[in-house]
């Protein structure tokens, strides 16, 4: 996917700053956009580490036992592969939570974490296995129940009712999760039939 | 409101607290249990440290060329004939490609039309809704060193524009019918 995207994303934006007279921007976004990636970088070091720990802690305990039995329908459902009590299995259902509260600092860590179980699993080690595929787009999928982020931006823009937009945020999260499940359900289905 | 916000503060927090507290009543030496998970965190960052830095580059290139206000220019007339609102558009494109880009520009959204005017609405419904998608899928997939993501990136660019469409539907039913 990138292999395509990447080239394309950087010729053609070279090629219109040369033309628009943009060139010096240019110039200045390789430097600040690395240094962005290594800020970054640095913030998910400190990040995955504190919550791969803390995870392994709760992994030790019974609450594991409990979130597995809260979510496991779900996790069925979605992860029919993935064996409950396993490495991957505790870290999808840490993301899963991390994604509801909004801890998105934990949530990508988890998400790592749940990766690097499934890809141990995985039988062709170069291709996304299905679970894989589904741990992916579910976190594209914004679980969060309260979207914290913009509700302090409109606060901060003097909004008369910050919160008003929790229901519909809701209603379009839903709709939007039930579609990238259903086309990811979709797409391994037609791959399993062509074989 | 302020309920809210100190929800989101005591989240993290609370979460660390009852898991450590949860582990020292069952006696768990916490810090070594600890230790053991937060080795592993080194390793999978440093596999995503060069896929953060192309695609950084690669986004804030496309952002600083201004082709992308080219091609919203371009393709906004016909956007607007579905009665897609115009200023949502910029935010449509952007909103999988960069989280701190679309953020942005939601914010200019509110802040040029009022935060409770429909389009200032409507952005911020769908910031809330949607993720980053291309950002997720190339930072899962090279944590493992995966090329072949198969046809993810389709069911997620659906699942996008589905939560754009649905924002703006939903907006206009419950806040502007």
């Amino acid at each position: 996917m990138l292999n395509i995207l990447w080239p394309i994303f950087i010729i053609i934006s070279i090629i219109y700053a040369f033309f628009s007279g943009n060139i010096e921007n240019i110039n200045d976004a390789i430097f600040s956009s690395t240094e962005d990636a290594v800020n970054l970088t640095i913030t998910l070091l400190g990040m995955t580490c504190l919550w791969s720990g803390i995870v392994e802690i709760a992994s030790n305990t019974v609450i594991i036992k409990y979130l597995s039995m809260l979510l496991n329908p779900i996790v069925k459902f979605l992860f029919p592969k993935v064996k409950k009590g396993g490495k991957a299995y505790d870290n999808i259902i840490m993301n899963i939570i991390a994604n509801i509260l909004g801890l998105g600092n934990a949530a990508t860590p988890l998400g790592l974490q749940a990766m690097t179980e499934l890809q141990k699993e995985n039988k062709e080690k170069s291709k996304l296995s299905n679970e894989m595929m589904m741990l992916i787009v579910l976190n594209t999928a914004s679980l969060q129940i309260i979207p914290t982020t913009v509700i302090a931006i409109r606060t901060s823009l003097g909004s008369s009712e910050p919160t008003k937009i929790i229901f519909p945020v809701w209603i379009s999260t839903f709709c939007a999760g039930f579609v990238a499940i259903f086309m990811t359900k979709l797409i391994i289905k037609i791959e399993e039939n062509k074989k | 409101m302020k309920i809210i916000n100190y929800i989101s503060i005591i989240a993290m927090p609370l979460v660390i607290l009852i898991i450590v507290s949860r582990g020292l009543k069952e006696r768990i030496s916490v810090f070594d249990v600890f230790l053991k998970g937060a080795r592993d965190g080194i390793e999978i960052t440093i596999k995503i440290f060069p896929t953060l830095v192309g695609l950084f580059v690669a986004i804030g290139l496309l952002r600083s060329s201004g082709i992308l206000d080219f091609i919203t220019k371009l393709i906004s007339p016909i956007l607007i004939m579905f009665q897609f609102p115009g200023e949502i558009v910029p935010l449509a494109l952007l909103r999988p490609i960069s989280g701190s880009a679309s953020m942005a520009v939601a914010t200019d959204i509110m802040a040029q039309n009022g935060v409770d005017s429909f389009v200032g609405v409507v952005a911020s419904v769908i910031m809330g809704a949607t993720e980053t998608t291309l950002y997720t899928i190339a930072v899962y997939s090279s944590s493992v060193r995966i090329k072949n993501t198969r046809k993810i990136l389709i069911a997620s660019l659906m699942a996008d524009l589905t939560g754009v469409i649905v924002s703006i539907v939903i907006c206009k039913l419950i806040f502007f019918a």
